[in-house]
C-alpha cells in the first residue's frame, strides 16, 4: 500500500502519543504510596472509563480495547497488523487444546480480541475442524492435539504450539512490505529464542528439546545458541556478545527480572525510529507495541503495589517507555 | 500559421495553471488529511493545522497569475487577440513552463513536508513556528520558479 494512504492515521497517532506515559509518569506511579493511588493517577490521566472505575483488571482491558479501537478506525489496510495478534490467537489455540484434551472448563482464559476469538477456537478443536485454521496453524494444532492426547506432556504440546506462532510471526514478517514488521518479527523470534535457551539451561533441557522449541531467524543460530545453552549461562552470554543481542548477554548477568526488561526495551529500540516517521503503517504498529509496553508496565507496578514489593524491585522491571 | 501560435501561447497559460493547480490540489490534500487526522484527536488545534494545510495552496495561485499574465499578453483578456506567431506561441508555452513543472512536485512535496510539520504540531503545539518552516521552505523553488515565468512571459515582444 502506498505510504501517503496513512497520512491521516498517522497525524491521529502523532497527537495520540502525547497521551502516552512518560518515563517521568512511571516515575511517578512507582514512587506511590499504593496500588490504589496509582490507580487514581492514571484515572486522572484518563486510563479506563465510567465503567472501569478504580478496578485495576477493568481498567488495563479498557486500554487494550481503546488501543484496537483507535487502530481499526484509523488504519486503511488491517491485515499488516494481524502479525501483532499471533501470540493472542496462538494462546487461544493452546488453551482450547488443553480445554477439550482435559475437559475441563475454565473461565477468562481466551483473547477475544484477535482474529480467531476463544468460543470459535473452542468450537474448532471440539470439533477437530482444524483445516479451518490458517496456514500453517492447521498442522500444527494436530500435532499438538494428538501428542497430548497420546502423551498427556501438556509442556510438549505448549512446545509444538509456541513454536508454529514463532515461525509464523517470522513468515509474516518475511513476508511483509514493511520494514518495521520484518524487525518485529525478527526481533520478537530472536527475543524468544534467547528466552528459551535460558530457560532451558536453568531447568536442564536437552539440545533436542532446545531445538524442538526454537525458530529459526536471521540474528540468531538455532544450532549455536542451543549448544551454548548445554554449555550454561557464560557460554550464552558469550555467543550473544557476538550478536545482534548483546545488551542481552549483559542483562542476563544482572538478573532473570533484568534480562526480561532488557527483551521488551530491545523492542522498544526496534520501533523507535518511527517516531521520526511521518507516513507508512511503522508508526500505526509502534504506538500499538507501545501501549502494550506501557501497559505491561503498568500491570507490574500495580502488582507490585498490591504485593507490597519493595520499590527497588519494581524500579528494576520497569519498562522503557515509547516516547 | 498565426493561429497555431495562439494555440501555443493558450498551451502555455494552460500548463501554468493546471500543472501548477493539480501540485496544489495534492499538496492540499495530502496535508488535509493529516490535519484531519490531529483534528479527530484534538480540535484545539484547528487554526494550527488550517494554516498548515493551506501552505501549498500557494502553487495554485502563481500558476494562476502567470496564466492571467500571459492571457493578458496576447490580448485574450482585452477583447482583441494579439496575432502570435508560432515562434513567440512557442517562447510563451517555454516560459510558463518553470511554474507549471516546478509548482506541481514542488505543490506535492510541500503538502508531504506540512503532514510531517503537522505531527510536531500534535506534539508539541508550541512549535508551531519552527514547524512551519519546514514546508515554508519548499516555497522557495516555487517562488523562482514563478519570477522566472514571469519574466520570461513579461519579455517577450507580441
Amino acid at each position: 500500500m502506498n505510504d501517503l494512504e496513512y497520512t491521516y492515521a498517522v497525524a491521529r497517532i502523532r497527537a495520540l502519543e502525547a497521551s502516552l506515559l512518560t518515563d517521568s509518569f512511571v516515575d511517578q506511579l512507582v514512587n506511590c504510596q499504593s496500588g490504589q493511588q496509582c490507580l487514581e493517577l492514571l484515572s486522572e490521566r484518563g486510563w479506563g472509563d465510567a465503567d472501569t472505575g478504580l478496578d485495576a483488571a477493568a481498567m488495563l482491558k479498557r486500554e487494550e480495547e481503546k488501543t484496537w479501537e483507535v487502530i481499526r478506525e484509523a488504519a486503511p489496510d488491517l491485515t499488516v497488523f494481524e502479525v501483532l495478534s499471533y501470540t493472542k490467537v496462538y494462546h487461544n489455540l493452546k488453551a482450547a487444546i488443553k480445554e477439550v484434551c482435559t475437559e475441563v472448563r475454565n473461565e477468562h482464559i481466551f483473547y477475544d480480541d484477535c482474529s480467531i476469538p476463544g468460543t470459535e477456537m473452542l468450537s474448532i478443536v471440539e470439533n477437530k475442524e482444524f483445516g479451518r485454521l490458517p496456514g500453517k496453524m492447521a498442522a500444527a494444532a494436530q500435532d499438538a492435539y494428538d501428542t497430548l492426547l497420546h502423551t498427556r506432556d501438556g509442556q510438549l504440546c505448549d512446545v509444538i504450539i509456541d513454536k508454529a506462532a514463532l515461525e509464523a510471526i517470522y513468515e509474516a514478517g518475511q513476508n511483509a512490505e514493511d520494514e518495521i514488521i520484518r524487525n518485529y518479527a525478527e526481533s520478537t523470534v530472536a527475543i524468544a529464542d534467547i528466552k528459551i535457551a535460558v530457560r532451558s539451561w536453568k531447568t536442564g533441557k536437552s539440545l533436542e528439546f532446545m531445538k524442538r522449541a526454537m525458530a529459526e531467524c536471521e540474528g540468531i543460530s538455532v544450532d549455536q545458541l542451543s549448544k551454548a545453552a548445554l554449555a550454561g549461562m557464560d557460554a550464552i552470554c558469550e555467543y550473544l556478545a557476538g550478536t545482534d543481542y548483546a545488551g542481552g548477554a549483559q542483562a542476563l548477568s544482572e538478573s532473570p527480572s533484568a534480562f526480561e526488561r532488557w527483551c521488551d526495551n530491545r523492542m522498544i529500540e526496534t520501533i523507535k525510529p518511527q517516531k521520526y516517521n511521518a507516513f507508512s503503517v511503522g508508526p500505526l504498529v509502534a504506538y500499538q507495541i507501545a501501549r502494550e509496553n506501557e501497559i505491561k508496565t503498568v500491570r507490574i507496578i500495580l502488582t507490585g503495589k498490591q504485593n507490597d514489593f519493595p520499590e527497588e524491585a519494581i524500579r528494576e522491571r520497569v519498562r522503557e517507555m515509547y516516547v | 500559421m498565426s493561429q497555431l501560435g495562439i494555440v501555443y501561447a493558450l498551451l502555455g497559460a494552460a500548463t501554468a495553471v493546471f500543472l501548477s493547480g493539480a501540485g496544489s490540489a495534492l499538496g492540499v490534500g495530502i496535508a488535509g488529511q493529516a490535519a484531519s487526522g490531529v483534528m479527530s484527536e484534538d480540535p484545539s488545534k484547528f487554526a494550527k493545522v488550517l494554516i498548515m494545510q493551506l501552505l501549498p495552496g500557494t502553487q495554485g495561485l502563481y500558476g494562476l497569475i502567470i496564466g492571467f499574465v500571459t492571457l493578458s499578453k496576447i490580448g485574450l483578456l482585452g477583447g482583441g487577440v494579439a496575432d502570435v506567431s508560432v515562434q513567440t506561441g512557442l517562447l510563451i508555452l517555454a516560459a510558463c513552463l518553470p511554474i507549471g513543472i516546478v509548482g506541481l512536485i514542488s505543490g506535492k512535496s510541500q503538502g508531504k513536508t506540512a503532514a510531517a510539520a503537522i505531527g510536531i504540531i500534535a506534539k508539541k503545539p508550541d512549535q508551531f513556528g519552527k514547524a512551519m518552516l519546514f514546508p515554508a521552505m519548499v516555497e522557495t523553488y516555487a517562488i523562482l520558479a514563478l519570477l522566472i515565468s514571469f519574466l520570461a512571459v513579461s519579455a517577450i515582444q507580441i
